[in-house]
């Protein structure tokens, strides 16, 4: 047996180790992700559109498609990605542990969040707000009528919190009854157990789309009864990749607005000379990657991989898709949206 | 006369047994506190560098959610630490409850594996092997569908008499509004009261073989006590009445679909395990005593109650215990049913405040005490049922 002043001893550099190694070492978790040549990504475990495996178990999604362009940008290639399925409870432990390096997974942007989890939220991927799904046969138009309902909610997430408030500032009594799983929650919803189900608009089209026998069966309701800004999550602490995630989110949106498309980005960087678009895909002089720790041709990577803003939007949850949203407030700020990247300069 | 202590001073010496023995325990004790003290602050040091914060200032804050059932006033502006309190109160309901189902299915399960009769033999054991077998999350899962896809809408209930509902909502039922605290503390105090008298009735039936009146007296007691408990509440004799409205059941008390599916799946899983327990006690009862007991004329009745069982029960208890600590532990499944137990709001509390790491320590805290006190309670009725030697 160590004696007790070499165990002390052995403590001592034990604490001394971490005190050493606790000032942020900028890019560390870039640097990890490089050397692992591989990006973990934490993803929904199932809401078509943003985050879904198909029988090949291969994931797609608004939110898979940040876990790709980031990978193609910072690892030159987009298929760079492990997924990490998780559900709302598991989310925020996987990435303060280090479990995944990117959390896109359909996380509203809160102050509480931010301040208090040891996170970055490195911009906003969708814009969306709180409704409810009812059944049809209930004949119920508005929110307002579900005096007295019983409503299933997954737990852990901002949900809870809005119907709360909605209820209270309604007088409504809406009984929640939580779930650890989407699938529970749904299961409960569709066999009658709660009146109403409700979660993020997108979520609620996501889910009536996929989970319910006949989808027609079921009608979301008019009322959005909060602000639900869903965004990409980085661990606190290493600035440049944060700054690496949102820039690339931002070139996404910026492509669109220059008309950068995954079809035209290749003709474009050989012939192009608007600076604009110059610059965003790293063209002659211009090098937008080296600020980041990138190379030029980070954010052409990005576009390649999975097209611009708008065109993952018509891919995944646009009116041609099964989920049928509008483009709504998530269009760009030129045609009405609130969609305004910082220029890329 | 008390003997008075040899006269052998003890001196203080390195070289005594006894003396190293102390000090190794104090440095081995010191060194585990100083590994615990070491976790914590790595703990803390880690979670300040990457701005998590910590500390159990958050149980004062608003928590901001509904919990759908609830044993005492709650409402989502009060803070975190009620809505802890409202869920660590619906664990100990379910836990109460099922541990007083468990008993009393497991034992007739038991007992029925040596009945005479090979159909109740055989289903007894059927039973135990069908639940015993099967993982309990499972379990859970399949009462919760056959409730809500078996039961009627909320808004077509079953009604029995216009009293009593069953629908996807739950079990609704009539409920006095006021007086059921006085009313159960008076059956309480009456169910003492009886206790007593039977003890008094067999303390005499021993002594003089004059045998008493051991159920209507304590019947009377339990039946007297409850109404001194209600005149004393003011006889209060409103009541609150189910009645079918345009979604739902509302009034009087409900039992809710997620609260039966979690108590009958853990009841019939655990009984499984009990019913064995109560097996081999029986078994372990030597064969002489059973004979004995037939010699004396004793009917099969009263050679179980009389002769085998309160021989069986030392062998009963410990494992017995443990089969409740299991069923307490296990509710903590809860959340796969939307049941809101301790786990349950611990976990949306963990993710509104982000606190984690105090979240996990109040629920690790909730299930120790409550394993502690049945252990406690178990331990006190097992040096009860010790053979005492005289």
């Amino acid at each position: 047996m160590k004696s007790p002043s070499q165990k002390l001893t052995a403590l001592a550099l034990c604490a001394a180790a971490t005190l050493l190694a606790l000032p942020a070492h900028a890019g560390k978790d870039v640097d990890a992700i490089k050397k692992r040549g591989e990006l973990n990504c934490g993803v929904n475990t199932g809401l078509p559109g943003f985050s879904a495996a198909d029988s090949q178990g291969k994931w797609s999604g608004m939110d898979v498609d940040v876990c790709r362009s980031v990978a193609a940008a910072l690892l030159g290639n987009a298929d760079k990605v492990r997924y990490v399925p998780l559900t709302a409870q598991q989310r925020f432990t996987a990435l303060q542990s280090g479990e995944i390096d990117l959390l896109a997974r359909n996380t509203t942007w809160t102050l509480t969040r931010d301040a208090s989890l040891g996170l970055t939220f490195t911009g906003v991927n969708f814009y969306d707000g709180q409704g409810f799904m009812v059944p049809k046969k209930l004949k119920v138009n508005s929110a307002k009528q579900l005096k007295g309902a019983t409503v299933c909610v997954q737990s852990g997430t901002t949900t809870e919190l809005n119907l709360t408030d909605y209820s209270r500032a309604n007088n409504l009594g809406l009984k929640p009854v939580v779930f650890e799983k989407l699938e529970a929650a749904l299961a409960a919803y569709a066999s009658g157990r709660c009146q109403a189900y409700t979660t993020d608009a997108s979520g609620l089209a996501s889910s009536r789309a996929k989970d319910m026998a006949v989808p027609d069966d079921h009608v979301i309701l008019p009322e959005l009864i909060s602000k639900e800004p869903l965004g990409p999550a980085v661990r606190r602490g290493d600035d440049d990749f944060a700054a690496i995630v949102r820039w690339v989110g931002f070139a996404l949106i910026e492509a669109e607005e220059y008309g950068i498309t995954q079809a035209n980005v290749d003709q474009l960087k050989s012939s192009s000379t608007n600076p604009s678009v110059m610059r965003i895909l790293g063209m002659g002089n211009e090098d937008t990657g080296k600020l980041l720790g990138l190379d030029k041709e980070w954010a052409y990577r990005a576009i390649k991989a999975v097209g611009n803003y708008g065109e993952q939007f018509e891919r995944h949850v646009g009116p041609k898709t099964p989920i049928q949203l509008p483009r709504g407030v998530n269009n760009l700020w030129t045609k009405g949206g609130v969609l305004y990247a910082p220029p890329i300069r | 006369m008390p003997a008075s202590p040899p006269p052998h001073s003890r001196r203080w010496s390195l070289n005594s047994r006894a003396t190293r023995g102390v000090i190794y325990q104090v440095i081995a004790l010191a060194l585990l506190a100083l590994g615990l003290w070491y976790l914590a602050h790595n703990t803390q040091l880690n979670m300040r560098a990457r701005g998590i914060q910590s500390g159990f200032d958050f149980l004062g804050a608003n928590a901001g959610f509904d919990i759908g059932e609830k044993l005492i006033d709650y409402d989502p502006s009060q803070s975190y630490g009620k809505a802890i309190w409202v869920g660590v109160l619906n664990t100990v309901k379910v836990a109460i409850a099922g541990i007083v189902l468990t008993t009393v299915l497991g034992v007739m399960l038991g007992v029925g594996r040596f009945s005479r009769n090979a159909l109740v033999r055989g289903l007894c054991y059927g039973y135990v092997e069908a639940f015993r077998n099967v993982p309990l999350l499972l379990q859970l899962l399949m009462w919760y569908l056959v409730f809500i896809e078996l039961l009627p809408a909320a808004n077509e209930a079953w009604a029995f008499g216009g009293l009593v509902f069953l629908s996807k909502g739950g079990l609704s039922f009539p409920w006095p509004t006021t007086g059921v605290g006085a009313v159960l503390g008076g059956l309480a105090v009456g169910a003492v009261a009886g206790v007593f008298w039977r003890r008094r009735v067999q303390k005499r039936f021993e002594a003089t073989g004059q045998d008493g009146d051991r159920f209507w007296a304590p019947l009377a007691m339990l039946v007297a006590f409850a109404l001194v408990g209600w005149v004393v509440a003011g006889m209060p004799r409103a009541w609150s009445v189910p009645e079918q409205l345009a979604f739902m059941v509302d009034g009087g008390m409900a039992l809710t679909p997620e609260f039966m599916a979690l108590l009958i799946g853990l009841t019939m899983y655990t009984a499984s395990f009990v019913a064995e327990v109560v097996r081999g006690g029986i078994q372990s009862v030597s064969r002489g005593q059973d004979e004995a007991a037939s010699a004396l004329g004793l009917n099969p009745r009263q050679k179980m109650k009389l002769v085998v069982l309160p021989q069986a029960m030392r062998v009963i208890i410990p494992p017995l215990t443990n089969q409740y600590l299991n069923l307490t532990k296990n509710s903590s499944l809860a959340v796969v049913v939307g049941y809101p137990d301790v786990v349950s709001i611990a976990n949306t509390t963990i993710n509104q405040s982000g606190r984690a790491v105090e979240c996990i320590a109040i629920i690790m805290l909730v299930y120790l005490s409550t394993s502690l006190t049945t252990s406690l309670v178990m331990n006190a009725y097992n040096r009860r049922m010790a053979i005492k030697e005289r």
